[in-house]
């Protein structure tokens, strides 16, 4: 797959379910009750369980591999977290790639932002064949 | 925002990468509908917001517990830490399921794990962690001793360095890397902890990962609640140079001081002329007529003093213009914050805002 700097990616919406919350916290072995029990985030402040941030690191990886093809590999990834991801809400993830190096990597610019505001911003630097170191 | 409290009762929470678990679980204040001392203005991203100006240091006194929490600095936050579960095919597949990914390159019989699953490694899981080290936990003791209970995730930064497959067994060290300066943030005030891992597969370097955290006291409830649920206007500081001022306000007088030698209009009021220098000076009466010179829309955060029905806004603050030709900073009246122009012409009257205060503002609209 062909990559230039300037390329946008095309979005993907990603349905914030109660049930992608539990998964994803329950996959990345993190069982605070924040982000399963309601009743106990509530009693935390928080109007309801939210996603926590292995799912969220999970969900851009997968956004920005989608994206560039079966032959892109992570390199990196650094996030930062702003709204968080409350049951019922959509995040919709887009990336633009920011630079493609001579080592055959690309660095991706991602959003991902919610009914809130932008849930996650970060930077995804791929390889761009699997073969590449 | 989704911040939580939390005492020591519930360790776990505030594990740190270093740790097998952690501190994931908080993220970041946000949204509208939350409880307002844990909300961030806008869902803005959350440590751009705590890292903004007002979030530089909390105060010009000497932090005594900084230098203390900047000694750990360094020091290990996690020591021969071991995976639970070697990498693995069913964890590998429950991720993917969950997060719906479908790359070939995490299935099949040479599979490699996600990369993103680097922590998830690490993590606890329900049965807990056994290996923080002890400075990580005397650092956080320190900061709960000193208020900072709560805990939210701002940042998670992490670099691949070999794939990992199943069978890899999973080892990793952590250390403080940093501790910030007190900052106050929308949140309260508090330090970022800065962690970094290192995780190894059978021993060779696998990845980093280094996290962010703010360990912060919550910011105190809103006077308002505390005063029954009604919430007042700041009280303005009254001082030798300005005291006439509010002396005129009183008597719904609005004053603009006048240099005693070129006889420059200035205001606000100051112990100078702005043109000459010449400390001498007098006041002359505004006539109360003025205009719109320019003006914003205040949306959030929202203070319930400031709005006309207690919602706390939007409302907007306006620039005017007064007759005499100097300008003040004060709220129009008697217009919908959205129909505030610059030009409109506006009329002095003084609004009562609760038994204590009085201020000048404009009733804009008519004709």
């Amino acid at each position: 797959m062909k990559v230039k700097a300037g390329d946008e990616l095309a979005p993907l919406e990603i349905a914030v379910t109660r049930t992608l919350i539990v998964a994803g916290a329950i996959a990345s072995r993190d069982y605070q009750d924040v982000h399963h029990d309601a009743e106990l985030a509530r009693e935390k402040g928080s109007p309801d369980i939210f996603m926590n941030i292995l799912t969220t690191n999970g969900l851009v990886g997968r956004y920005v591999t989608d994206r560039l093809g079966p032959l892109a590999v992570l390199r990196k990834v650094a996030i930062r977290l702003g709204a968080p991801n409350y049951p019922g809400d959509t995040m919709v993830l887009s990336g633009t790639v920011n630079a493609v190096a001579d080592d055959g990597t690309a660095e991706v610019k991602v959003v991902g932002a919610n009914g809130l505001g932008r849930h996650v911003t970060g930077t995804v630097t791929v390889g761009l064949s699997r073969g590449a170191a | 925002m989704t911040v939580v409290r939390e005492g020591r009762k519930a360790p776990e929470k505030r594990q740190m990468p270093g740790g097998r678990k952690a501190p994931e679980k908080r993220q970041m204040p946000g949204g509208r509908e939350v409880p307002e001392e844990q909300q961030m203005p806008g869902g803005r991203e959350a440590s751009e917001e705590q890292q903004m100006p007002e979030g530089r240091q909390a105060s010009e006194e000497p932090d005594e517990l900084y230098e203390r929490l900047k000694a750990f600095e360094g020091r290990a936050a996690a020591t021969a830490g071991t995976g639970k579960d070697p990498v693995n095919e069913p964890m590998i597949r429950h991720w993917c399921e969950a997060m719906g990914d479908t790359n070939p390159a995490y299935a099949g019989p040479d599979a490699v794990a996600p990369p993103t699953m680097l922590q998830a490694w690490t993590m606890g899981g329900l049965s807990g962690h056994t290996d923080r080290s002890a400075a990580y936990e005397e650092l956080f003791g320190l900061l709960d001793g000193a208020g900072c209970t709560s805990v939210v995730a701002t940042d998670c930064e992490q670099e691949y360095l070999r794939p990992l497959r199943p069978g890899d067994l999973i080892t990793f060290d952590a250390v403080i890397e940093s501790v910030s300066e007190r900052k106050t943030t929308k949140l309260g005030t508090g330090y970022f902890v800065t962690t970094r891992m290192d995780v190894r597969a059978d021993g060779e370097p696998a990845g980093t990962h280094r996290f962010r955290i703010l360990k912060y006291a919550p910011a105190a409830p809103k006077r308002a609640a505390e005063r029954g649920g009604r919430s007042l206007r700041p009280r303005p500081v009254i001082n030798r140079d300005n005291a006439g001022f509010w002396q005129g306000v009183a008597e719904h007088r609005l004053l603009i001081q006048r240099c005693g030698d070129c006889a420059a209009l200035r205001f606000p009021w100051l112990p100078g002329c702005n043109a000459c220098g010449c400390q001498e000076w007098d006041t002359v009466e505004a006539s109360g007529e003025g205009a719109v010179f320019s003006q914003v829309v205040m949306h959030h955060p929202p203070f319930p003093a400031f709005g006309a029905d207690g919602a706390g806004g939007p409302y907007a603050v306006a620039l005017i213009e007064l007759a005499e030709g100097v300008r003040m900073v004060s709220n129009v009246v008697g217009v919908p914050y959205d129909k505030v122009r610059i030009g409109m012409p506006v009329r002095l009257e003084f609004l009562r805002t609760d038994d204590e205060l009085e201020l000048p503002v404009f009733r804009g609209g008519e004709g």
